[in-house]
């Protein structure tokens, strides 16, 4: 293997895990594409992260707010049933769902929001699909005493209902947006629209490794401790590294906080799971690397769904956190790249994974996790006993019961 | 550098008086419409035109402007129709510089090359690409430069001096001064910090500035021609086009008449 190259797909390089360059650039995807209005500011959180990254006390704080306020490490569960149902693969969760807040944007929410109070900000604000990000940025920004604006689809709202109510009695200001599609899309023009006009006091707490850099890198950095644990974890169990890892990827962040620490261990697969809505074929999916082309949005180059003229694709998926038409940056190189399998899965896969697991584990996954879950139901039969499958259940379900119930058509 | 840009600006030079810039996004609210008003405008009294290209994804626009991208999309608009209004009229008015102002997206679903080369053909002389600080505009700028496009930087109340020399190293054309930190069509900034930030950047650059954001009323184009070497309206007009739209979002039969006459009375204000 060699370096030569690897900017234009051609090699693959040395490492997976050196990236980005410092403009922010994974291979041609990444960068800073925002408003000449916002690029002082987005030099100075980059400034600022980099500085906070090597400050050992920025970092046991973190830490120290890990452990004892999300509840980490989250354990990594050998799902025993689910294993002896499909017959093969022997699966393994791990739990990042157990996090205070039921998911684990709580991870990169801290990193963020401690990062904003280094930076002197006073206002907090954050984009939301799922509502599960909002909830984990209104949770911090309760903690931290600081004000926080959440921008909201209005579409997301309404299927999300109870992480809406919990953001707002965590004091969070929810805001509606009309715009476009009304999803997360469109929660992020507008989070970006407040931005710009808010440069001097707000910090912006981005969901997902997307966005300008430095938040692809920052974010990954904040997540990355899922699979130090993981591989940690693994190692005492099995005495050994996994053999597949398995995510639901919709910005990507899940995902790559699981593959990062493995990314140069070329004997562990990993597959990241897009959600392919009513069908790839159908046009109404949120799967950017199965049906989308390369393009700018919302502050980096990388994969996106869009027309022959460059306008954005409204994203289809039953998960509101999937439901965006692009995707983060390093994952659009990782996937050029060929370290990373992009697959898919349907809204119905994702409902069957859901039913299944709540039966046989007694777990019940959030939508996006299930894309997940419905990865590992189709490999781990075809595969040997001893073959390890490490997945992120990177949500709780007790958000989507409505959404379920609706489909399953239970009137609550 | 265009020619034109820099022709129109001495001529003012000569006249006294700053140029008025006028925003409107290509093919609102329908293609016909669009092609018509843009004919007028020059006549109205634009000095310079800005023509934006649609986008579904308007990050740093506000209301006013996302509506009109999105009423554009919705009636077939898309960058080769965008390309076309430009050339159709260039067959009547070969003086009036065209900047096309929107996001990258498009032009590089276009194809970068493709792009610069049909933009150069179709005469339009310069580029406001939002999304495209100095940090990523490479890939634009350099085509574009050869093909003797203008990329037009933007400096704005957060360019401190460690920045400006960032935004104006490659910069041609003339300088965008964004006197709001904040989308388009919202609030406007004092007239005094306009002036020092115009000063600061005359002192460092000898390109035309011109200001925009929040510029709205005849008066608003007067004091704004005193202070820099051009004034910006969008969100105005725009607006205007909006309130000549019947009940199904379709252009009343007077709207082109009626939107001519707005621009000319801001036009007034730079020719008091």
């Amino acid at each position: 293997m060699t370096t030569a190259g690897a900017e234009n797909g051609a090699t693959k390089p040395n490492s997976f895990r050196t990236g980005p360059d410092d403009q922010g650039h994974f291979g041609k995807y990444g960068g800073r594409y925002v408003a000449e209005t916002l690029m002082p500011l987005i030099l100075s959180v980059e400034k600022a992260w980099h500085e906070a990254r090597e400050d050992q006390k920025f970092l046991d704080e973190l830490d120290d707010l890990l452990e004892h306020y999300v509840g980490r490490p989250s354990p990594l569960y050998f799902a025993e049933r689910l294993t002896e149902h499909l017959g093969g693969a022997k699966i393994y969760m791990k739990r990042d769902e157990l996090n205070h807040t039921g998911a684990h944007k709580i991870n990169h929410a801290i990193g963020q929001v401690l990062l904003a109070k280094r930076m002197g900000k006073t206002r907090i604000i954050a984009e939301t699909g799922a509502g599960q990000h909002g909830v984990a940025t209104a949770t911090v920004a309760a903690r931290f005493g600081l004000p926080c604006t959440v921008f909201m689809g209005a579409k997301d709202m309404e299927r999300q209902k109870p992480n809406v109510f919990r953001m707002r009695l965590l004091g969070a200001d929810v805001r509606p947006c009309h715009s476009g599609s009304a999803t997360l899309k469109d929660a992020m023009n507008e989070a970006l629209r407040d931005w710009v006009a808010n440069v001097d006091d707000t910090f912006y707490v981005i969901g997902t490794v997307a966005g300008p850099h430095p938040y692809p890198e920052m974010v990954r950095a904040f997540q990355s401790v899922i699979g130090r644990e993981a591989r940690a974890q693994i190692m005492e169990r099995e005495g050994r590294l996994p053999d597949s890892l398995v995510a639901c990827i919709g910005g990507g962040s899940n995902a790559l906080g699981l593959f990062h620490a493995f990314l140069d261990d070329p004997d562990v697969a990993a597959y990241a799971v897009e959600a392919a809505g009513k069908g790839i074929e159908t046009g109404e999916h949120a799967a950017a690397i199965a049906g989308g082309t390369p393009g700018v949005l919302h502050g980096n180059k990388t994969y996106l769904l869009q027309d022959d003229d460059g306008q954005i694709i409204e994203a289809h998926s039953i998960s509101a956190g999937l439901d965006y038409p692009g995707i983060g940056p390093e994952h659009a190189w990782l996937a050029d790249m060929g370290r990373v399998n992009y697959v898919s899965a349907t809204d119905h896969e994702a409902l069957e994974a859901f039913q299944l697991c709540a039966r046989l584990e007694g777990i019940l996954p959030a939508l996006e996790p299930s894309h997940a879950l419905a990865q590992v139901i189709r490999m781990a039969p075809e595969l040997p006993k001893d073959h390890l499958i490490i997945m992120n259940m990177c949500g709780r379900g007790d958000k989507d019961i409505f959404t379920i119930a609706d489909i399953l058509g239970v009137d609550l | 550098m265009s020619d034109r840009i820099t022709a129109r600006f001495n001529a003012l030079k000569a006249e006294k008086r700053a140029a008025f810039v006028t925003f409107i996004t290509a093919g609102d609210p329908d293609p016909d419409t669009s092609t018509k008003l843009l004919a007028r405008l020059p006549k109205a009294g634009a000095d310079i035109i800005e023509l934006g290209m649609p986008f579904t994804d308007p990050m740093a626009d506000g209301p006013a402007i996302q509506e009109a991208s999105l009423r554009a999309l919705k009636a077939g608009a898309n960058m080769h129709k965008t390309l076309e209004m430009v050339a159709d009229f260039r067959k009547s008015d070969t003086d009036t510089p065209i900047i096309l102002m929107g996001y990258f997206n498009p032009i590089m679903a276009f194809g970068v090359e493709a792009f610069v080369e049909k933009a150069s053909s179709s005469g339009v002389d310069g580029l406001i690409v939002v999304d495209l600080p100095p940090e990523e505009d490479a890939e634009l700028r350099v085509p574009a430069a050869k093909a003797g496009i203008s990329i037009i930087r933007l400096a704005t109340p957060t360019t401190d001096d460690a920045r400006l020399p960032r935004v104006l190293d490659g910069a041609s054309g003339f300088l965008y001064y964004v006197s709001v930190a904040g989308v388009t069509g919202t609030s406007s900034a004092q007239d005094s910090d306009i002036e020092a930030a115009v000063t600061r950047i005359h002192a460092a650059s000898d390109l035309p500035v011109a200001v925009g954001f929040g510029i709205k009323s005849p008066k608003d184009v007067g004091r704004i021609g005193q202070l820099a070497d051009a004034a910006v309206v969008g969100s105005a007009i725009v607006a205007q086009i909006k309130a000549n739209l019947d009940e199904t979002g379709q252009a009343r039969p007077g709207l082109v008449d009626a939107v001519s006459a707005f621009v000319h009375t801001l036009a007034e204000g730079t020719r008091g």
